[in-house]
């Protein structure tokens, strides 16, 4: 019989890893979300596990990045809009070799650097201070616009909620972007189809989502945004040549990846108990 | 004071790569030395403040200056959270300019007004709020807001403000102004109300009583070395501002000396009330009504010693 593969991986996942090395992680990563919030009896479990394709994508196929100068003024920034989502970023950053995985946990405990939303510089590879819904897409085309200005080359890629976009600054920002031709710049929402307390389409008239970033002047598309080559291949043609920036709305299942989570809104809030946790870890193929 | 800035910034802006200008859609014509002199710096942000703020942190987080400029009360109440999370939550040097503050535009009536942005703002860890009194003072706060390293915000007049120093006064954060000597009362003016201030210390000079008046530029963070002077020595510190009494340069006096311990000036507060103003006016009139003339300072005061003896 094979040896079971580790809760979590022990050396650092290489950028461009093989499908079957990012198959294996992002169950890894799953885990480790569902162990993290137990340990830290932390919300927003089943927020983080809807985007775990994305950010694997980024960090795995897409991001110029080098964890070893995490402030390389050149570098690709990747913003985590969704603060609630934190332990996913945290977790993809220590995979990724940004801070050993033993930081990972303290995470959501007294006197760590890994809040349940991210504090400014609390750890490295960590671009922005979110939790607050609505920050992260002006801060990013303020950093898209710099590329300009400083005649550098990055692109800049935040990642919302779909709850997220009723925001009014997210319409302020959408509307000025495409104004700027900043086709650097990419959003990902993570369209879960849930926010806090209901259904996104039916708390506000969110659809048709991409019709609307559309209409005010991106190039959208949408994708599964748990399938990893599809997300990849989005993020990946930015800038995609027709001088706008690019909306990618990825249809996704909140608590992805754990049966009993799966598009159930209660686990935006619930802390899962000692047998879920296993029972987590069965379905994940890990125990 | 606004044409001020928009020399001022151009200058910054000449000596200085780094920096860039946003406006919330105003300044028509205001910018077009800047926009020939520095191109692809400047950026007309629309009617949209919030994304302007986020816009300014995250320029500010990739090594530029950014300077951002609308009507008050639309670039601090309306952004209010973008200032407190983008830009003093991540500490970067955003330089915050809101033009025709205070009483300025009374005659567009309360939705214009901003007599309790300085209260707010100044709760917001590490941000520096100055409110210039001159042309002067404009190109000294721009020019120290700059060489700062964290977030500034500056309230400014409109236009036609009198000059009230006769040459540029050496300008650093913090650090009131002195004017006039005196030891029997302090005015201690913020803003561009201060030639009222001055003008009610010579009113008072004909009654026979001693007024310091200085130019208290920066409310936040307060100059103690002066207050600490001023206490020991005066009978009364009176503030002096188009804003509220409670929060600005009034409430944060009255906070501080609350603490002092021994003999101590007795504070009295110039400003506007607890209210909207619902009557229709211009800037002076809409002084008159809270008492913020040369006149109506002069006779609070004589008014407030005669309590002291």
């Amino acid at each position: 019989m094979p040896a079971l593969p580790s809760d979590f991986p022990t050396t650092q996942v290489p950028f461009n890893a093989s499908a079957a090395e990012l198959d294996l992680l992002t169950r890894q990563l799953r885990l480790k979300l569902v162990q993290m919030s137990h340990a830290a009896g932390t919300p927003h479990l089943a927020s983080a596990l809807s985007c775990v394709e994305i950010l694997v994508a980024a960090y795995w196929r897409v991001l110029r990045i080098d964890p070893a100068n995490p402030g390389d003024p050149g570098r690709d920034r990747f913003i985590l809009s969704k603060g609630h989502a934190a332990s996913v970023l945290y977790a993809a950053l220590a995979a990724r070799g940004y801070f050993p995985p033993a930081l990972l946990d303290g995470f959501g405990h007294h006197g760590s650097p890994l809040a349940e939303q991210p504090a400014p510089g609390c750890a490295p590879g960590v671009e922005l201070a979110t939790g607050s819904l609505g920050h992260g897409l002006p801060v990013g085309i303020g950093m898209a616009l710099a590329t300009g200005i400083q005649q550098r080359d990055y692109r800049v890629f935040v990642t919302m909620s779909d709850g997220e976009c009723n925001e009014g600054s997210v319409w302020e920002a959408a509307m000025f972007a495409p104004a700027q031709q900043l086709a650097k710049l990419a959003v990902i929402v993570d369209y879960n189809k849930w926010q806090a307390t209901g259904r996104s389409n039916e708390v506000m008239s969110l659809a048709p989502l991409h019709k609307k970033w559309e209409a005010f002047g991106w190039n959208a598309c949408e994708v599964d945004g748990h399938d990893l080559n599809a997300v990849a291949q989005a993020m990946g043609r930015v800038p995609d040549g027709s001088g706008k920036p690019v909306a990618i709305i990825a249809h996704t299942v909140k608590g992805k990846g754990i049966s009993f989570m799966e598009d159930d809104n209660n686990w935006h809030y619930r802390i899962p108990k000692p047998e879920e946790v296993a029972a987590a870890k069965q379905e994940l193929g890990l125990a | 004071m606004r044409n001020a800035f928009a020399k001022q910034i151009t200058r910054l802006a000449q000596q200085d790569e780094r920096v860039v200008l946003l406006s919330g859609d105003i300044g028509n014509r205001l910018f077009d030395d800047f926009k020939a002199k520095c191109p692809g710096r400047f950026f007309n942000c629309g009617v949209a403040e919030a994304n302007m703020i986020g816009m300014a942190a995250g320029m500010a987080m990739s090594g530029l200056r950014p300077f951002c400029y609308t009507i008050t009360p639309f670039i601090t109440y309306r952004c209010m959270e973008q200032i407190r999370v983008d830009v003093c939550y991540h500490d970067v040097p955003v330089v915050i300019v809101g033009t025709g503050a205070g009483l300025a535009y009374a005659s567009l009536g309360a939705t214009h007004h901003s007599c309790e942005e300085m209260g707010m703002l100044r709760l917001l860890p590490g941000l520096s709020v100055v409110a210039p009194a001159d042309a002067h003072e404009v190109n000294g706060a721009l020019t120290a807001a700059l060489q700062h390293q964290h977030p500034v915000y500056i309230r400014i007049g409109k236009k036609g403000e009198p000059l009230v120093h006769a040459a540029p006064p050496a300008f650093t954060l913090g650090k009131a102004i002195e004017l006039r000597d005196g030891n029997e009362v302090a005015l201690l003016s913020t803003g561009t109300v201060l030639p009222e201030a001055l003008a009610a210390a010579d009113l008072l000079a004909k009654a026979g009583i001693s007024a310091h008046v200085s130019s208290v530029h920066t409310v936040k963070p307060l100059d103690l070395d002066l207050l600490t002077k001023l206490s020991a020595g005066c009978k009364l510190i009176v503030t002096i501002e188009e804003h509220s009494i409670l929060g600005g340069l009034g409430g944060s006096v009255a906070e501080w000396l609350a603490e002092r311990t021994g003999p101590r000036a007795r504070l009295v507060r110039c400003g506007t009330a607890d209210e909207f103003l619902h009557e229709t006016g211009e800037q002076e009139q809409a002084r008159e009504h809270y008492g913020l003339t040369a006149q109506a300072i002069a006779e609070r005061v004589r008014q407030e010693l005669q309590r002291c003896n």
